[in-house]
């Protein structure tokens, strides 16, 4: 294992510092989106949602948690087992077809 | 109006059910399930287990949400195929006809074969009925043993752990999941669950398991201890669920065989999750998948296929992620895979490719432990494991999906004390940039 260096702390701090970043610009220009692909439907994101938005059900859409009343807590991305979830900056003007299981266009990298 | 019947409520045939709607909005769909619980989250029971999640949460479907998709449940257990007269009996002696017929059975736990082993504690982690047995028997008893590796095992050890036991977990070999995890990952999750205080026993195995008015009390291994326990919980592999495939005359070799359009060796039967076994064009051979992940993909190709919309399925690479003793960690490509039974993917990292790894730890400190590890080949990354913060299993997986030529950082991978993860990811900046602006398509 590496030796617990200056050196490594800063980068460890300096990526707890990236995440929370992401973080606070996702509360204003981004959302919680998955990948579908990492995802097993526990629906621990569901149930640990303070609002009860169903994100097991984004996350089997592949689509990011559109949902206005979402207050981007983190708090379905930090219980996640399985890293499903994370904060990014997305496109509100990307469409999303209706319809779609996500699979097509997220699955098939 | 064609007429689908699922045999099986699991991802495959959940996807499988929703391709075909995609495709034909008039067929009837029916989707069976043995089970009365019927389609939930199978990995989600871990979780169940730990009481992280209520069972009620595990059921990502509602019946309104079928019933808008127009599928019809039926809870029933299939006992006969007939491929010539398009029909499949059921354990009632009720008849049904299909036009094409789905098998997503699934996989079930492999039995230990040990004397002692129909004892009433001894329980395995196959479905709700199981997380439903072991809580109860948590509830009553004190002492387990888990035998058993890979991912199976240790969601039994953490969730019996969770629930207050005290837990022995016995391993054959010198270190947990010897097939996929390298030395020092392992000692990682074994030094984690030592102290959680799971007692390891090394190179045990069990010779008997003893009981008395029925139920389990004890273990003798074959070095002669006796180790007493309230539970056993086994966790040795699974096994494709074959009995009606193979008595319906379709080719079976270890999974149900699908051609690339997931079909059997019978006109309008298909398969598709843990009971197929699907090509693999990367290893030029047959393969099991034991994957939520890609049971779904393969569901969704079998329903279009089904419908008539002709798509070739090609399996993708080996992929997983789950929680090893609290740690997030993914699994990408060459690596071996979930149980011993069917080493896939070794076949490719050749040992002189193996010998060729870089070691590194990216860093560790008192909050999580990361760990990065990759696979290189002569220009490709071949495989990947992630252990711990998981900023680069995303990058690592396309990039290793893409077979990216990655000639350009090569050589600094392999210098030793690399900086792996910060050259990785600058890299893959770079590479999706180029990949965005060339013209050519995604590779799958």
């Amino acid at each position: 294992m590496a030796p617990r260096t200056e050196e490594n702390e800063f980068f460890m701090l300096k990526r707890l510092f990236h995440r929370e970043n992401l973080r606070r610009q996702a509360l204003y220009q981004g959302h919680v989106t998955p990948d579908p692909l990492r995802c097993v439907q526990c629906g621990i994101c569901s149930y640990s949602c303070p609002i009860e938005i169903d994100v097991r059900r984004y996350a089997w859409l592949g689509q990011p948690i559109q949902d206005s009343y979402c207050l981007t807590c983190g708090e379905c991305v930090r219980r996640c087992p399985r890293g499903v979830l994370r904060f990014e900056r997305t496109n509100l003007f990307e469409i999303i077809q209706p319809g779609s299981t996500g699979l097509e266009n997220r699955m098939a990298h | 109006m064609n007429v689908y019947v699922i045999i099986g409520s699991g991802a495959a045939g959940v996807s499988a059910a929703q391709a075909i709607r995609q495709q034909d909005s008039a067929g009837r769909i029916w989707l069976l399930s043995e089970e009365r619980a019927g389609y939930y989250s199978r990995p989600g029971l871990a979780y169940v287990l730990t009481g992280e999640l209520p069972e009620r949460s595990l059921f990502p479907f509602s019946e309104s949400d079928f019933r808008r998709l127009g599928v019809q449940l039926l809870h029933a257990r299939v006992v006969r195929i007939d491929p010539a007269w398009h029909r499949i009996t059921l354990a009632d002696g009720k008849t049904l006809a299909y036009d094409r017929l789905l098998i997503a059975t699934g996989a079930a736990a492999r039995r230990a074969s040990l004397p002692g082993e129909d004892l009433d504690g001894v329980v395995k982690l196959d479905n709700l009925a199981d997380a439903r047995r072991i809580l109860k028997l948590c509830r009553r008893g004190r002492r387990a043993v888990v035998v058993g590796g890979g991912i199976t095992a240790l969601e039994l050890v953490e969730g019996l752990l969770a629930r207050g036991m005290s837990v022995a977990y016995l391993l054959r070999g010198d270190r947990y999941w010897h097939n996929v995890l390298d030395e020092t990952e392992s000692h990682i999750v074994e030094h984690r669950l030592t102290e959680e205080g799971v007692r390891l026993y090394y190179r045990t195995e069990i010779a008997e398991i003893l009981g008395s008015r029925g139920h389990v009390t004890a273990i003798r291994t074959q070095d002669g201890r006796t180790l007493p326990c309230d539970l056993l919980a086994v966790a040795v592999g699974v096994q494709p669920r074959l009995e009606l495939a193979s008595a319906a005359g379709l080719h079976v070799e270890r999974g149900v065989r699908v051609d690339e359009f997931m079909q059997t060796s019978q006109p309008d039967i298909f398969a598709a999750g843990d009971v197929a076994e699907v090509f693999d064009p990367l290893n030029g051979r047959y393969v099991l998948h034991t994957l939520w992940g890609q049971a779904r993909q393969e569901g969704h190709a079998a329903g279009l296929n089904m419908a008539g919309v002709s798509t070739p399925y090609c399996s993708g690479i080996a992929f997983n992620v789950t929680r090893l003793a609290g740690l997030t960690t993914t699994l990408i490509g060459a690596l071996g895979r979930g149980d011993d039974v069917d080493l896939v993917g070794v076949a490719r990292g050749d040992s002189e490719t193996w010998r060729q790894l870089p070691d590194a730890i990216a860093a560790e400190n008192h909050f999580e432990i990361n760990r990065l590890r990759l696979l290189l080949g002569e220009t490709t990354l071949l495989g990947a494991v992630v252990v711990g913060d998981q900023t680069l299993s995303q990058p690592l997986q396309r990039l290793i999906a893409a077979n990216a030529d990655i000639t350009p950082i090569r050589q600094r991978l392999l210098q030793p004390g690399a900086r792996l993860g910060d050259l990785i990811v600058s890299f893959y900046e770079h590479w999706m940039k180029e990949y965005a602006q060339s013209a050519a398509p995604r590779p799958t």
